[in-house]
């Protein structure tokens, strides 16, 4: 049994080298569509037609991208003749909707956070994502973020999927189960805005919804570093992305 | 009941002449044989709907066909339910029963075909359709506590109490709700799981353990939790609107899904797929799998807390997600499939990426299969652990690794082809022992399998295009299916006369799998239960769509 120490041992360490530097792998991250520049409006508002889910609005001759509705069907990246600019970046948390701005949890939480997961009808992607953090590559726990099992032990509540009908009361029991402070944390595009499932009888078309949102983690899914972003900014160890740079003009 | 045919010979060609001979022969009036074209190799028309279950018990376990599912309908003037059942080798048979829009009551098949329990109780919670003889229905997807009686959103609006759009039903649960039944005897008790558990990351589903301290007696499933109603929001929405639904109701099988619905609507359509794109579709597909497979591996590995073993596969999984990322643009592969091709073309240095991120995986899960064949503190957890053997396997309609570890020789990508599958070189890995360690075996079997598939396909791409322009303008009402890396999948839609679609049906693997899970959790200790669940290796999400 010995030869799964060697063999681990001889794969070496893995891990990547965020939050210290960039991670520049190829494929960590899909990108974000931005703000393109058309040369005419009407172009642009082509490209903004070209767009299922009213994520690309047409302003002047350029076609600006609202992120937290994006869900990645990846029509204006190819396949049509009004593509956008993609920006392969993964630093995407931002506060949530209608707030001023987000207060971090205190000191003491910064290197020990322990995070619930609860799974509101995600569609397995962003959660999927969330457990990533877990393996090798990603490595959490050398951040001092851990996933926790209970809400009592919890500080932050990472929520995917639009919450559907049944999953409404298990999310809300888990919420007043924690204990505060607390904070909560929107991951994937279904948890801002619903996505493509939207707001029905069946789905309450995103978190806020149902429980006070502190930050939003846009993307369908967030890649696994967009996710871990987001946990070091509920610590207060990174700054939010300003909401208008996800709507920015011009790069 | 008694059982025709071992379940161990391999699938064994059904020829429809025969079939449709023994069944006029024994059922004579009571059902006419027709050839409607919408995907299926045979349609039988029901005139009595009293025969249903005598002709669906035939079907299944006199001529052997495997059971497909059950897709109610509700048209303009009548209802229309379509029981799929399918004949290795000729295709799928579909018996069609119309019953007037004023009854309600339908003969239960789930005595006959116990792989129909679910898919009646489905119809009752969204239709109000009563299955008569149906032991138990209610509660299933509607959770009782929530939801009050009568409601059945499928309905068509003009005849029914939903509000699509509304969320009236925003109600307080009720705390007088109690399961039906909870064990009673003296010593046991009944431990519930979920929906949130799992070390804070698992889906949301529940399990009612019935246990007497050590052994788990009966495992109650509650599942649905993260039911969003995909199938009614898509109604009256384009083609194009529901193919994102289809590609993002589950997202780790993403693409066999979109495949799955892309072929139903070019079968409408007439629609011929260029070369190049069926073999994109295939490379795709099998990356899916391939990555979909890996995972499972982890998570397999993870249940048994090998950590070393479970760091090793996570790493090949996430490699794979990157390659898939670095290759189409999303981890998932998301928005590629189209009806009518793929929705975009790659340069000869992607595939060579591609192919050198796969052999690397293989190479790693090779060496890591090696490793794991020879761990014997993790074999013991994972030998005759959950053991589902043949009978049951073909009793429950298992489909996917999990049948295919219990002798089933179920894959449509052999038995029924589609998408240029027929002229690929592969083979359809099995397994008869049916527990944990085989399930695991088939898994990594199955990776190579599509490895080999990938090369393949790359060795067969010639220049041309990828997309074949479709005009949805024609009405219909096809049947798509694909094989998903859990198993099979079927897709039923039917498109209106202006193209929108009317009726959308996906019939998924996890759903048929999750019925037959009880059978491998019950008399197991219960600390293997995580393992076995593991194993399985069943998405929630694509259950509960």
């Amino acid at each position: 049994m010995s030869f799964w120490f060697w063999h681990g041992l001889k794969k070496g360490v893995r891990t990547t080298r965020y939050p210290r530097g960039r991670e520049s792998a190829w494929g960590v991250s899909p990108g974000r569509p931005v703000t393109t520049e058309f040369g005419s409006s009407e172009d642009a508002s082509r490209a903004a037609a070209n767009c299922p889910v009213d994520a690309i609005i047409a302003r002047d001759s350029s076609a600006c991208v609202e992120l937290e509705r994006c869900i990645y069907c990846q029509r204006c990246h190819f396949g049509s003749s009004h593509v956008l600019e993609w920006k392969p970046d993964y630093e995407w948390t931002m506060v949530a909707a209608g707030r001023e701005k987000y207060e971090p949890l205190p000191d003491a939480y910064r290197r020990s956070l322990h995070v619930i997961v609860v799974d509101a009808g995600d569609c397995g992607a962003c959660l999927h994502e969330v457990k990533q953090l877990n393996n090798p590559l990603y490595n959490m726990h050398r951040l001092g973020f851990f996933f926790t099992a209970t809400p009592r032990t919890a500080d932050v509540l990472l929520v995917v999927g639009p919450v559907s009908e049944n999953m409404r009361v298990p999310l809300l029991k888990t919420y007043e189960a924690m204990p505060d402070p607390k904070r909560v944390l929107a991951v994937g595009t279904c948890a801002i805005t619903g996505g493509v499932f939207g707001r029905t009888f069946m789905s309450a078309g995103g978190v806020a919804s149902v429980l006070p949102v502190d930050l939003e983690v846009p993307g369908d899914p967030p890649p696994p570093l967009a996710v871990l972003h987001g946990l070091l900014v509920v610590t207060g160890r990174k700054p939010p992305v300003p909401r208008d740079s996800l709507l920015e003009r011009s790069l | 009941m008694t059982m025709m045919g071992s379940p161990l010979i391999p699938s064994e060609r059904i020829e429809l002449d025969a079939l449709t001979a023994a069944v006029q022969e024994r059922f004579r009036a009571a059902v006419s044989p027709s050839r409607r074209d919408h995907g299926a190799a045979l349609c039988m028309l029901m005139n009595e709907s009293g025969a249903l279950p005598a002709l669906c018990r035939f079907l299944f376990w006199d001529m052997g066909c495997s059971f497909g599912g059950v897709i109610v309908e509700e048209l303009s003037r009548n209802w229309q339910l379509s029981y799929v059942f399918l004949a290795a080798g000729s295709g799928w048979i579909n018996v069609i029963l119309e019953l007037p829009l004023g009854a309600n009551s339908v003969p239960s098949i789930s005595a006959e075909v116990h792989a129909a329990d679910w898919f009646e109780r489905e119809a009752e919670d969204l239709f109000g359709l009563q299955f008569e003889g149906h032991p138990r229905l209610g509660d299933f997807i509607l959770h009782d506590q929530i939801w009050p009686e009568g409601v059945a959103p499928h309905r068509k609006p003009q005849r029914k109490s939903v509000d699509v759009h509304q969320t009236h039903f925003r109600r307080r649960p009720n705390p007088e709700w109690r399961p039906l039944l909870v064990v009673q005897d003296p010593g046991s008790f009944a431990m519930p799981v979920g929906p949130v558990y799992e070390g804070g990351i698992g889906e949301s589903l529940h399990f009612m353990l019935e246990t007497v301290g050590e052994d788990v007696l009966r495992a109650v499933p509650r599942l649905f939790y993260k039911f969003r109603a995909v199938e009614k929001i898509a109604e009256g929405k384009s083609v194009s609107d529901v193919l994102l639904l289809a590609e993002r109701f589950a997202a780790t099988s993403s693409f066999a899904h979109s495949l799955a619905f892309s072929l139903a609507v070019e079968r409408i359509c007439d629609l011929e797929v260029p070369v190049r794109a069926t073999h994109l579709r295939v490379l795709l597909a099998e990356l899916e799998r391939l990555r979909h497979h890996t995972g499972a591996i982890t998570g397999i590995c993870e249940s048994t807390a090998l950590a070393v073993a479970a760091s090793q596969a996570a790493i090949v999984e996430e490699q794979l997600l990157r390659a898939s990322c670095q290759f189409a643009g999303h981890r998932y592969l998301f928005g590629l499939n189209t009806p009518g091709g793929v929705r975009r073309d790659f340069a000869n240095e992607d595939f060579t990426d591609l192919v050198t991120a796969v052999d690397h995986a293989v190479e790693d899960l090779r060496v890591l299969e090696d490793r794991l064949r020879f761990t014997s503190s993790f074999l013991d957890r994972l030998e005759d652990v959950g053991v589902v053997d043949p009978d049951k396997a073909r009793d429950l309609n298992l489909v996917g690794p999990v049948g295919r570890a219990s002798g089933r020789g179920h894959d449509l990508r052999r038995e029924c082809p589609y998408g240029g599958y027929d002229k690929y070189e592969f083979e359809i890995p099995r397994e008869v022992e049916g527990d944990g360690y085989a399930r695991l075996r088939l898994l990594f079997r199955e990776a190579y399998e599509s490895a080999g598939l990938i090369h393949q396909a790359i060795q067969r791409l010639q220049p041309g295009p990828v997309f074949a322009p479709c005009e949805i303008h024609s009405s219909g009402v096809a049947l798509g299916w694909a094989e998903a890396p859990i198993g099979a999948t079927l897709h039923w839609v039917r498109l209106d006369d202006s193209g929108r679609v009317e009726r959308y049906r996906a019939i998924t693997p996890s759903f048929n799998n999750w019925l037959g899970f009880h059978a491998a959790v019950e008399d197991f200790a219960f600390q293997d239960f995580p393992i076995i669940l593991a194993t399985f290796g069943l998405s929630a999400t694509e259950c509960d769509r």
